[in-house]
């Protein structure tokens, strides 16, 4: 635990060095050891308290979280915004600091709106995680699935990596690309053109819209969900349209290398994104992806934290 | 009879084409003579160094009273236009209730003569409410007082409306002054959409959202032969639009914010609700198409859209937060910082689009220092260098992205109707 990082928070991966980027991934597959162990528990943030602030329904994501500080001696404190003060017309800032007068360590942050952890890194002096804000970021998830790439290919720079799907809506994308790049790798973005801008080439990735033709020049595919719920208008026609142009199923991956790489951050929608015979399949790393999220978290807590 | 002989300033009146070192004496209110020499009965203001122009004019700022007080009022209001210059101001109808009857239009005018700082014009509502249904009773709020008229805030949505309020306005020979925006391009948006918006995740607003309502808006001015006036332009094909317009013969004009010259959508990176406006900033290639509007006089007003907030309310998650900033005590400081200085506008230029072009606009008395003239003028420090402190200023809110910027030049004394209103301290 010697890597140094120097940030007090962690708001997104667009403000990360690679060196920084890379410490954290170090730090992670020494987590991934700890895991491994049958005594799981260290006494790293023994007396710290860290609480989840979710403005935003989630699962997988808290209990990660939750499940990486108590591996490292920590408590946790779950806060969601439904039945709060929230609803009694409480602001979002004086909650927080209401909490943070509790005497809490840090605040892991998910909210609907893009900038609210660094509004909350703004006017609160304890360490701010980002676990999700909007279409922004979701750093976390990002390193996470950088970690499974580089696990299972062994590095990063060279390769050669598709988003595939909702670009426009989605926070993973927006942190895998930053990762992505500054550890060397070529991105493509590929969906349809109404989720995928063209704008995106001004900052040196590819995009693309037909899967079929990018497909073989791929290591890396990382399906990312439809994300319904944050579309104001339907981009696409149809989701029966969408799966004929962009599922991920077993036709598509015999056109692939051989040893194609397929992520997809949870939750995935069997039949949309990726088919069951893919998702479950051995190129597959999805449940790797969730056992990394924890070691990922653990040493973003460590390093924010541990000191 | 109450003399102020002001000594020894560089006196620009774009109206009048002046622009020399001399001597101006006001007489009872009024401008009374040129060069004239000091008599002992003279209250006396030594201008060496100075500039000496017409009482600066904007054309649209948002006072908030009546029912927004907790943001600004007539009186918080005006002493900050004072303090930027400014010796009147037209304030937009979207207060609450809004200004769509005489009373109302009647009841800004006592507050401003109770405050007692500047002169206030109204801009009345197109429609009753400002709901977008009805044409509200414009002959009714011209014999008030209103000297145009927008449903600003919102845009006048519906084209029928629009014509028909060309047309009845022709008749008092008003301007329709209109927020351009198509709402079904901009809906949730909360900055410019682009390359910036894109990578923070963050709903946008197309410059065609504008551009649109804009060549509606042209159409509808050229067949009624009603006057239009553009608020606050803030694309590079919006300019565009209304330079092909003016070449045309349609009576358009356009007026353009500090904010949209000096900013970019660039600054939202910060995700600082201060940045949040509408029309929103824009990208680089836009403040440079403005820039050149300016100069060959596409854009012929420079004005603030001030527009307070309170804190509580900027200090929100970035789409629950209001748009808008504060403008008036920074307008001017921005101007000679980052138009003037830098050559792009030259005196008399710049000072044309803040006194006779939108006193011309709004067809209204001010906007010059010719001999009779009512005396609201403006003595300008332009070489003074300061430092802007929000939290310094007259206005009610704090909702500056401006805090702490360095400006060259502001207002030193401000007078009106023969009276100095304002004196800056340093």
């Amino acid at each position: 635990m010697t890597a140094q990082f120097a940030h007090r928070h962690l708001l997104g991966i667009e403000g990360l060095s690679e060196h920084d980027i890379t410490a954290l991934l170090d730090l992670a597959e020494e987590a991934v050891e700890v895991s491994r162990q049958v005594e799981k528990k260290k006494t790293t943030l023994k007396g710290r308290t860290l609480i989840n602030l979710f403005y935003e329904n989630s699962t997988r994501t808290r209990t990660s979280f939750s499940l990486a500080t108590r591996r490292l001696g920590g408590d946790t404190i779950d806060f969601t915004a439904v039945g709060s003060s929230v609803s009694k017309g409480e602001s979002f800032i004086d909650t927080a600091k209401n909490i943070e007068a509790m005497g809490i360590d840090a605040v892991v942050v998910r909210h609907t709106t893009p900038g609210t952890p660094q509004l909350l890194a703004q006017h609160l002096g304890v360490s701010v995680i980002n676990a999700g804000d909007g279409p922004h970021e979701h750093p976390t998830q990002g390193l996470l699935d950088i970690l499974s790439i580089r696990e299972r290919c062994g590095r990063i720079a060279g390769l050669t990596v598709a988003l595939v799907g909702d670009i426009m809506y989605s926070r993973t994308a927006r942190s895998n690309i930053w990762g992505l790049k500054k550890l060397g790798a070529h991105v493509i973005l590929c969906g349809p053109s109404t989720l995928v801008s063209q704008q995106w080439q001004e900052i040196g990735v590819e995009v693309a819209h037909n899967l079929d033709e990018i497909l073989p020049r791929c290591d890396v595919v990382n399906l990312l969900r439809i994300q319904f719920e944050r579309q104001a208008t339907r981009p696409f026609p149809s989701v029966r349209e969408y799966a004929l142009l962009y599922t991920m199923n077993g036709e598509r991956l015999e056109r692939a290398k051989n040893n194609i790489l397929i992520l997809a951050p949870g939750p995935i929608n069997r039949g949309v994104e990726v088919t069951p015979e893919v998702a479950d399949g051995p190129h597959s790393a999805i449940l790797e992806q969730v056992n990394n999220g924890v070691a990922v978290r653990m040493a973003v807590l460590w390093q924010l934290l541990g000191q | 009879m109450k003399r102020l002989l002001i000594q020894h300033g560089r006196v620009i009146d774009p109206a009048s084409r002046l622009d020399r070192v001399m001597n101006l004496l006001v007489i009872d209110g009024r401008i009374a003579a040129y060069d004239a020499h000091p008599s002992p009965h003279d209250e006396l203001i030594d201008a060496t160094g100075k500039i000496v122009c017409p009482g600066l004019i904007d054309m649209h700022v948002h006072l908030r009273e009546p029912g927004r007080e907790e943001d600004e009022t007539i009186y918080t209001g005006t002493a900050a236009a004072l303090a930027g210059g400014f010796t009147a101001v037209a304030c937009m109808p979207n207060t609450e209730p809004p200004l769509d009857t005489q009373a109302t239009v009647e009841f800004i005018q006592h507050q401003a003569e109770r405050a007692n700082h500047c002169h206030v014009y109204v801009i009345a509502c197109v429609s009753k409410n400002r709901e977008g249904k009805e044409l509200a009773e414009l002959g009714q709020l011209v014999q008030a007082g209103a000297v145009g008229f927008s449903d600003d805030g919102a845009p006048v949505y519906d084209a029928e409306l629009m014509r028909r309020a060309f047309e009845y306005a022709l008749m008092f020979d008003k301007p329709i002054l209109n927020h351009e925006e198509v709402r079904e391009l901009t809906h949730g948006g909360v900055m410019h959409e682009g390359l910036v918006s894109l990578l923070l995740g963050l709903p946008g607003m197309p410059a065609c959202a504008e551009e649109v309502m804009i060549s509606r808006d042209i159409a509808l001015a050229e067949t009624t032969g009603g006057k239009l006036h553009v608020l606050h332009v803030s694309t590079a094909g919006s300019v565009e639009l209304i330079r092909q317009a003016k070449a045309r013969g349609i009576r358009v004009t356009t007026e353009i914010c500090p904010h949209h010259f000096t900013l970019t959508d660039d600054n939202l990176r910060t995700f600082d609700a201060n940045y949040k406006m509408s029309p929103p900033l824009r990208a680089r290639h836009d403040i440079e198409a403005c820039l050149a509007g300016l100069v060959d006089g596409t854009i012929e007003v420079i004005c603030t859209d001030h527009a307070p907030h309170a804190p509580e309310k900027k200090m929100r998650e970035l789409d629950q937060a209001p748009f808008g900033i504060l403008g008036l005590e920074t307008c001017l400081p921005l101007v000679i910082t980052h138009l003037i200085e830098p050559g792009i506008l030259d005196w008399p230029t710049a000072l044309a689009k803040l006194t006779c072009n939108p006193a011309r606009i709004l067809n209204i008395p001010k906007g010059t220092l010719a001999i009779g003239a009512d005396a609201d003028i403006t003595i300008i420090d332009p070489d003074v260098h300061w430092t802007y402190d929000v939290h310094q200023s007259r206005s009610r809110s704090r909702n500056s992205p401006y805090h702490g910027w360095e400006f060259r030049g502001r207002a030193e004394k401000v007078i009106v109707m023969g009276q100095v209103k304002y004196r800056w301290n340093g």
